[in-house]
């Protein structure tokens, strides 16, 4: 079961990077496909489900393209 | 199990895509912006005044009201919006070449006037839309289009510390300089925002925060290693922190 996840906007994205360097878990990577810009767009890669929707790629998106979502404890 | 939204984009933004160049730090400061003016409810009450530069445009990605000062006139421009409209929050969103060269008589006028406005400065220590010319800002031996050479202090003279200059003028409620560069330093950025927004809402004075920020294009580096460019030159040359703050902490 996941605790939090992300989702990018991979119209949006440049692919600059700087998502990939600040995850704690590293589980961003950049996408083998562009889009339309003509970028490879970060895209999430999170397979064990180590996200723990810290929000550091959010914070550091200099094009807010990243939405967290977080587990709602109940 | 059921799932919120933690971050999202913040309401005041228009959702436009931003046209600066990959890994710029004017988005993050645009969203800090954005989501100061959602946190303190501001959004129909808010003008943004652009200046000439990269972010010329800055209204357009704004939810907000907004409009364009000649180069360097932003804080001219906020001071009449301010004074036939006291009950708007107005601010000014500039970079260096626009406030500390062509714009410094207008900046510090305002603050010496404590006119209710803020002024969010960008430091890019270069001119970023026009090519990467030698700005005030740029550091000694720093190669520009215009300095290809290294920037000499017995030519060009030295580097102008903005917060440094109008620390002692009376009318300043709220100065400080901070970066962008690690999801901290954003969140201490988002802080200093917060309270010069606040310092014009209380009627304290002029408020002013300058972000030290990266130019990848003009600069030859890569996004990261621009960060790591102004974590190691920037930072020394221009030294972080409050220099007046008026505001308080809330309780």
């Amino acid at each position: 079961m996941k605790n939090a996840y992300i989702e990018i906007d991979k119209e949006r994205c440049k692919a600059c990077g700087l998502c990939i360097s600040a995850c704690p878990q590293g589980i961003i990577r950049f996408s083998s496909e562009f889009n339309s810009k003509g970028y490879h767009p970060a895209e999430p890669n999170d397979p064990e489900a180590k996200c723990t929707g810290c929000g550091f790629c959010y914070m550091m998106c200099p094009d807010v393209c990243i939405t967290v979502y977080r587990a709602v404890k109940v | 199990m059921d799932y919120k939204v933690a971050y999202k984009m913040p309401r005041s933004l228009s959702g436009k895509q931003f046209t600066y160049c990959p890994g710029c730090h004017h988005g993050i400061v645009h969203r800090l912006i954005a989501e100061t003016i959602d946190e303190l409810d501001l959004r129909e009450k808010t003008i943004i005044v652009a200046p000439v530069g990269c972010s010329v445009f800055a209204y357009e990605f704004f939810d907000i009201d907004g409009t364009v000062a000649p180069h360097g006139r932003a804080p001219a421009v906020a001071t009449g919006m301010k004074r036939a409209r006291p009950d708007l929050t107005i601010f000014t969103y500039q970079g260096d070449g626009d406030l500390a060269a062509i714009g410094t008589a207008e900046m510090i006028h305002a603050a010496n006037r404590g006119e209710l406005i803020t002024t969010i400065f960008i430091n890019n220590a270069i001119y970023g839309m026009t090519g990467g010319q030698m700005a005030p800002t740029t550091l000694l031996g720093m190669k520009t289009t215009t300095s290809p050479y290294g920037r000499k202090a017995e030519k060009e003279g030295y580097p102008v510390h903005v917060c440094e200059i109008i620390k002692e003028l009376q009318g300043v409620a709220f100065l400080a300089r901070t970066k962008v560069t690690t999801p901290r330093d954003v969140m201490t950025t988002k802080k200093y925002i917060k309270k010069a927004f606040q310092a014009q809402l209380k009627g304290l004075g002029y408020s002013l925060v300058e972000v030290l920020s990266t130019c990848p294009t003009n600069w030859g580096l890569s996004p990261e290693k621009a960060i790591k460019w102004l974590e190691e030159n920037m930072t020394k040359e221009f030294p972080l922190g409050v220099y007046v703050d008026k505001v308080g902490d809330a309780k």
